[in-house]
């Protein structure tokens, strides 16, 4: 039987010949990519993984107070403190002090009780002083000891793996004898954060979408003297610093910047009863709208482009009205644009921090806000990683969402 | 290495790309507050231990905290030498061990002898810090915009007596000392009512009088900027920068010295900085008697070595504006004068945050 296989003309078959080439190729490819992907595995990837890490994880108490992290394990959190328990803490706290730990395994405590820190150090001090039986001597030293609370928050601060974090970004906290628990209602403030950043976010993207598709069927209409001005217009102030755009809508804003001083001249407003527009959620919603409005436009631009005006033509051609020929017929073949940019602009906005920070006052501030808060004043950072995490969550939630409703295929970035 | 340290040391190298700041061998990086405060310190401690030494001074702006500085200690690329901290950031910072222990023994004694440790006022000496100024958090009105202005700090909260929004440093600290002061509370009591929950409660029930009439502030070269503006009518300021207003841009402000809430700032040395022996030579040069006397003709934040205060002049150009008065601690301005107290501050910080982070949102 002779050989049916095509051979290439060095007398290789054409199938081995075709895998090398495409090999090649890939390797071309790859090779290409090989950079960029090194970089966003080594700045992107790496250190967000480690920092979500940091919502679960927290060996502060553990590795620096070991003796007693062991005794209060074997605690069940409700029966009364034990000499044992005593004894390993004052142990701990001899070495913490000598090892100048001590105000780093204080803080950590006092983040689950306030006043273990001062608690914490005055102890240590005079530690070395202690004699047996400990637990008197500790609760000799001060009676916050006697407390059942400081021990359960020392139990649950002890936890190496906890859910403890992720749970106070819930509003909720983790009992020492297990199971969670709301979080005092005074101090709740995550939930309301995350619902306004939702419903901040969904409020630009709208407005943005409103103001943006004529802007975009302009552009892609016009003729392209005309359509380029636009598009320069568009650009310009995404060309500028965000941070002098935000600054510009304060003095355009504030108090006694231009648009009340219009409004007086108007009389739409008295001079002492002037319109609070910024240090508010309205200036954090127009400022932001105004920032994320370019996202919104260049996707549906570069989509309606590519619609020819043929189709419209061809509606208006056989009788259909400007409007039946817009809605059914050009508004469908821009759906991918509109998706494009509005998952573009809301995803962008739930993560937004500088201008709800500077413009955002007290009810116009969003998640980001407090997790910068819990990085560069508090210093919780397993507490801003747990955010982080939620938010993260948040946002492949509606990631997903948007694929069932409206197909991640259907979306067209240009 | 530990996932844990892996991750410090990375999550601190991201954030350190924010702060990292070229140092060479012979410049100290010097990071301090900005503005008129820095400028005081410029003149005061930079240029003549130039002039001294040599070495150079690289000044730096930051807004207070010790995040960046954790960053860099944990990463372990300490690009800051000397920084500029408040008291309770001081002691955390030495309780989180991230700043260098210093020796209060190497300090130079006062011009009498008085060794150093008897020289500085309490709590300006620590483990790692020396301190370098006392000022206050006070509340200052337009006086051009107020014929009859605010006396007291209940004025402060009396919007319908005194009508016009209010600024305030969005935060609890001081907030929540005024508050109890305008609520009657003496000054001595403030902080022994702060420790019970009705206290705290009661607290923050005056803060919600004026909730709605508050525009807050987060850096100290806002307020000025807002009572300029006409923003607010009145505003929680540090007593520094309202004096740099009237005395170098002719503002017509006025401050209102009624429980003002006075504080330290205070030098310490980032844990690993490259320029330790250098640094400590800084602070120990910038802290002597004379040099915190002539800060003081710079800004009104007063001297915290007692040998220092007789040798308080008058503003450095204007002669006949004696900065003595000016002073948080002229016995005037001190009468009803609340310490700020870092101990019940390190204690319930955590919590009181929190509390007002939510009411703030709420």
């Amino acid at each position: 039987m002779s050989d049916t296989r095509l051979l290439a003309a060095d007398g290789t078959p054409l199938k081995r010949k075709l895998a090398q080439s495409l090999f090649r190729t890939k390797l071309r490819t790859f090779g290409l990519v090989c950079p960029l992907l090194a970089l966003i595995i080594s700045a992107f990837v790496i250190p967000i993984v480690f920092m979500l890490s940091a919502s679960v994880y927290d060996d502060r108490y553990a590795s620096l107070m070991p003796k007693s992290t062991i005794a209060v394990s074997e605690w069940d959190g409700e029966s009364p403190v034990t000499e044992d328990m005593a004894a390993a803490m004052v142990a701990d706290l001899i070495i913490a002090k000598e090892q100048k730990t001590i105000g780093r395994v204080a803080n950590r405590v006092n983040r689950e009780f306030s006043g273990a820190t001062s608690l914490f150090k005055s102890t240590a001090r005079s530690a070395k002083k202690f004699e047996p039986p400990y637990l008197e001597a500790l609760e000799n030293k001060d009676k916050k000891w006697q407390n059942i609370e400081m021990w359960q928050a020392i139990k649950v601060a002890s936890k190496t793996y906890t859910l403890g974090y992720v749970a106070n970004a819930l509003d909720m906290r983790v009992k020492a004898t297990g199971g969670f628990e709301p979080q005092d209602e005074l101090r709740q403030i995550h939930i309301t954060l995350f619902m306004r950043t939702i419903e901040i976010s969904f409020i630009v993207t709208v407005a943005c979408l409103l103001l943006g598709y004529p802007v975009a069927y302009l552009m892609a209409n016009l003729p392209l003297r005309t359509s380029n001005l636009l598009l320069i217009l568009v650009l310009m102030p995404f060309w500028t610093s965000l941070l002098v755009r935000t600054t510009a809508w304060i003095a355009m804003l504030q108090g006694q910047g231009v648009m009340n001083d219009l409004f007086v001249v108007f009389g739409l407003a008295t001079d002492d009863d002037r319109f609070s527009l910024i240090y508010n959620k309205t200036g954090t919603l127009i400022a932001m709208t105004h920032i994320m409005l370019p996202f919104m436009i260049m996707p549906l631009y570069s989509v309606m482009k590519t619609i020819s005006p043929a189709y419209v033509r061809a509606a208006k051609s056989m009788g259909a009205t400007n409007w039946t020929a817009f809605w059914r017929v050009y508004f469908p073949q821009s759906i991918p644009g509109i998706g494009a940019g509005s998952l573009l602009v809301f995803i962008l906005a739930i993560g937004y921090y500088i201008t709800p920070a500077l413009v955002g006052g007290q009810d116009g501030q969003m998640i980001s806000n407090i997790i910068d808060f819990h990085m560069r004043r508090s210093l919780n950072w397993n507490l801003a990683a747990a955010l982080g995490l939620v938010l993260l969550v948040f946002v492949l939630f509606f990631f997903w969402i948007y694929d069932r409703v409206v197909g991640i295929d259907n979306m067209k970035l240009g | 290495m530990t996932m844990k340290k892996t991750l410090t040391m990375v999550s601190a190298a991201v954030l350190s790309i924010a702060v990292t700041s070229a140092a060479s061998a012979d410049s100290l990086t010097v990071v301090s507050w900005g503005g008129a405060y820095t400028k005081s310190q410029v003149e005061a401690y930079h240029k003549p231990w130039t002039a001294k030494t040599g070495a150079n001074v690289v000044s730096e702006d930051y807004n207070g905290g010790i995040a960046e500085i954790k960053a860099q200690v944990e990463a372990g690329n300490v690009t800051w030498d000397v920084v500029d901290v408040e008291l309770s950031d001081a002691i955390r910072a030495c309780d989180e061990g991230l700043a260098e222990e210093i020796d209060s023994a190497m300090l130079p004694a006062a011009p009498d002898g008085t060794p150093a440790t008897e020289d500085f006022i309490d709590g300006a000496l620590t483990d790692c810090a020396v301190g370098s100024i006392v000022w206050s958090t006070i509340y200052a009105y337009d006086s051009s915009k107020m014929s009859n202005g605010p006396k007291t700090i209940a004025d402060f909260f009396d919007t319908s007596g005194f009508p016009g929004k209010r600024g305030m440093r969005k935060s609890p600290k001081a907030n929540l000392e005024m508050a109890l002061a305008a609520d009657g509370v003496a000054p001595g009591d403030i902080y022994d009512v702060l420790s019970t929950p009705e206290g705290v409660d009661r607290a923050f029930a005056k803060l919600d009088t004026i909730k709605d009439d508050v525009v807050w502030w987060e850096a100290g070269a806002q307020p000025p900027q807002l009572l300029a503006d006409g923003e607010v009518s009145m505003t929680t300021a540090y007593n520094g920068r309202i004096f740099n207003a009237v005395a170098s841009e002719d503002k017509p402000f006025e401050i209102v010295w009624d429980a003002q809430i006075y504080d330290l700032d205070l030098f310490i040395i980032p844990k690993g900085a490259k320029n330790k022996e250098l640094a400590m030579d800084f602070i120990a040069f910038a802290t002597d008697t004379k040099r915190l006397a002539d800060q003081a003709s710079w800004i009104s934040y007063g001297p915290t070595r007692k040998s220092s205060s007789p040798l308080v002049g008058s503003f450095h150009n204007k002669p006949d504006l004696a900065m003595g008065p000016q002073m948080p601690t002229a016995p005037s301005n001190f009468k009803t004068a609340i310490q700020n107290d870092f101990e019940w501050w390190a204690d319930n910080q955590d919590e009181m945050n929190e509390r007002f982070n939510a009411w703030l949102a709420n």
